[in-house]
């Protein structure tokens, strides 16, 4: 038997509101949402002995400052990971692997940030021992290694600019549901090709919006889980992958696939792990940092066949109604960039009927992917019976 | 972003912040040629620099020179500057060229509208006050 797959639940999760100017600190926003989490599962937060946080460019607040300010004196596990939108499914499986062994019973994830008035990610010079051959170049930002990925994406499957419009297009129909979303006017084709180009072949729609809040979720047993508010979204797998790294993360110049990032290298162990595979999914929560990431996610987990996810978000397939409801929130392209911990929780809101306006009608089965190139994780979460 | 919104405070272009891997890189671009490290145990050629073969992980290498001859891998142009140091320079294209010598490295092109796949390029050489940029330009035909 698998020590890990099935053994541990999230239990709740919580967020903040987000903003372009939060006005507060980041500590006050990891606390919302904490405490949000813990109010869901019907926990409370002196209960917490565990936390694990993820930050960039040291943009959070430690993980032992959030228990201070929730009353979760005495810690038995705690995480503080200095990684970007690889994280967020992988702190859940730290948390998850934490409770498993024993070393604590109830672990909160958090990200938080002041990413749109205090940090933002998208115009750092990256960190990192390549960034000495691109920064003086004007080769600076995430954005334009993203873009870069994408043109060679067009190159290889044949597919345009419209198809990345397309996944924009269909993410932004989930977000007008969403009363938290930052983008909600619909987009349209029209729309989209009028919009500025940031760096082509990317353009504003293609690209996350940055935001100030903040997102937490509760991992516990799924025993302790059954006994608390919610129904328990069961871990039943989680994986990592880096592969073709060499000095960062933006230095993607040695990669020998630009159609399969992290996720068709994870995509095995973590299916395998799940018992399950891409055809069980009922809906997907998918990383989308930009619009040529989510293609490569959606392609490397098998959701649908390579060089194809703009036809596959053009034909509907993963809008309101679909057959493949994907980034219900509008993802982070349209809710706003809690740097993938959005994506958790509302994997988890949708799995426990919470989705509201935008609740998919089946969600046994979910499957969660961080990152967008050189490494990521996944887990893959199913409605407790 | 028109020049005219750029405000005269605007900081300067950064300067390459080069280590003791990189050092005979920057030292070679600035006699206006290209030399990168070639692995001695499996020949292969790396960019970046680093200390040890990402390929075979050996330390032992020599720099050899390259013709500065490719094809482009893949390309971008870039319309807003995400930092200020840059905002004259926009518009500009950066490159991913795979080289003669089977390594592929990046750089700028002058003019926006003529990369294209598997265009033919060439290495040019921008001399700035305290380094030399390596950028490509369209090989004659």
């Amino acid at each position: 038997m698998d020590p890990f797959a099935g053994r541990t639940a999230i239990a709740g999760a919580g967020m903040t509101e987000l903003t372009r100017r939060s006005g507060r600190s980041v500590l006050s926003l990891a606390r919302e949402a904490a405490l949000a989490a813990c109010s869901a599962a019907g926990l409370e937060p002196t209960a917490v002995d565990g936390v694990v946080q993820y930050s960039m460019y040291d943009d959070s607040v430690q993980a032992e400052a959030l228990g201070a300010v929730i009353g979760a004196r005495d810690l038995s596990y705690v995480m503080d990971f200095a990684q970007g939108g690889q994280s967020a499914a992988h702190m859940v499986a730290h948390a998850a692997m934490a409770v498993a062994c024993g070393f604590a019973k109830n672990v909160l994830v958090f990200r938080a940030m002041n990413g749109r008035s205090g940090v933002r990610i998208g115009q750092r010079a990256a960190v990192g021992g390549g960034t000495e051959f691109r920064y003086p170049l004007g080769f600076v930002a995430y954005p334009q290694v993203a873009a870069m990925w994408a043109r060679r994406y067009m190159i290889e499957t044949g597919a345009t600019e419209l198809d990345f419009g397309a996944i924009a297009i269909a993410q932004r129909r989930w977000a007008e549901r969403n009363p938290r979303a930052v983008l909600r006017e619909p987009l349209t084709e029209e729309g989209y090709l009028a919009s500025r180009p940031v760096a082509e072949p990317f353009r504003l729609p293609d690209c996350t919006t940055e935001v100030d809040g903040a997102a937490a979720v509760l991992v516990t047993s799924v025993e302790r889980a059954r006994d608390l508010a919610l129904t328990p979204a069961v871990i039943s797998s989680a994986a990592w992958a880096t592969h073709g790294f060499d000095l960062d993360m933006g230095s993607s110049l040695r990669y020998d696939d630009y159609l399969r990032n992290f996720s068709g290298h994870l995509a095995g162990p973590l299916w395998k792990r799940a018992g399950l595979g891409p055809e069980d999914v009922d809906y997907a929560e998918v990383y989308d940092c930009f619009t040529g990431a989510l293609a490569l996610n959606m392609e490397g987990l098998g959701l649908c066949a390579p060089g194809t996810a703009g036809t596959f978000a053009r034909e509907g397939h993963t809008s309101p109604g679909g057959k493949l409801p994907t980034n219900t929130h509008g993802g982070l392209l349209a809710e706003g960039y809690v740097h993938g911990m959005n994506t958790v929780t509302e994997a988890v809101w949708q799995m426990q009927g919470l989705g509201g306006e935008r609740q998919v009608p089946k969600n046994d089965v979910a499957v969660v992917s961080s990152g967008a190139y050189l490494s990521g994780s996944a887990i893959v979460l199913t409605k407790d019976r | 972003m028109s020049p005219s919104a750029i405000p005269s405070t605007a900081p300067p272009l950064p300067v390459p912040e080069r280590d003791r891997d990189s050092a005979p890189f920057w030292d070679a671009l600035r006699e206006h040629r290209l030399r990168l490290q070639s692995c001695d145990a499996c020949e292969r050629v790396r960019f970046p620099a680093m200390s040890r073969c990402p390929y075979c992980v050996a330390p032992e290498h020599r720099w050899r020179e390259l013709s500065g001859r490719g094809r482009i891998y893949s390309w971008i142009v870039v319309r807003q500057a995400f930092r200020p140091e840059f905002a004259a320079e926009v518009p500009y294209a950066l490159v991913t060229v795979d080289l003669e010598e089977g390594v592929r490295v990046v750089g700028r092109m002058d003019d926006v509208d003529s990369p294209a796949f598997d265009l033919a390029v060439v290495a040019a050489y921008v001399d700035h006050p305290e380094w030399t940029e390596l950028r490509f330009e369209e090989m004659a035909a």
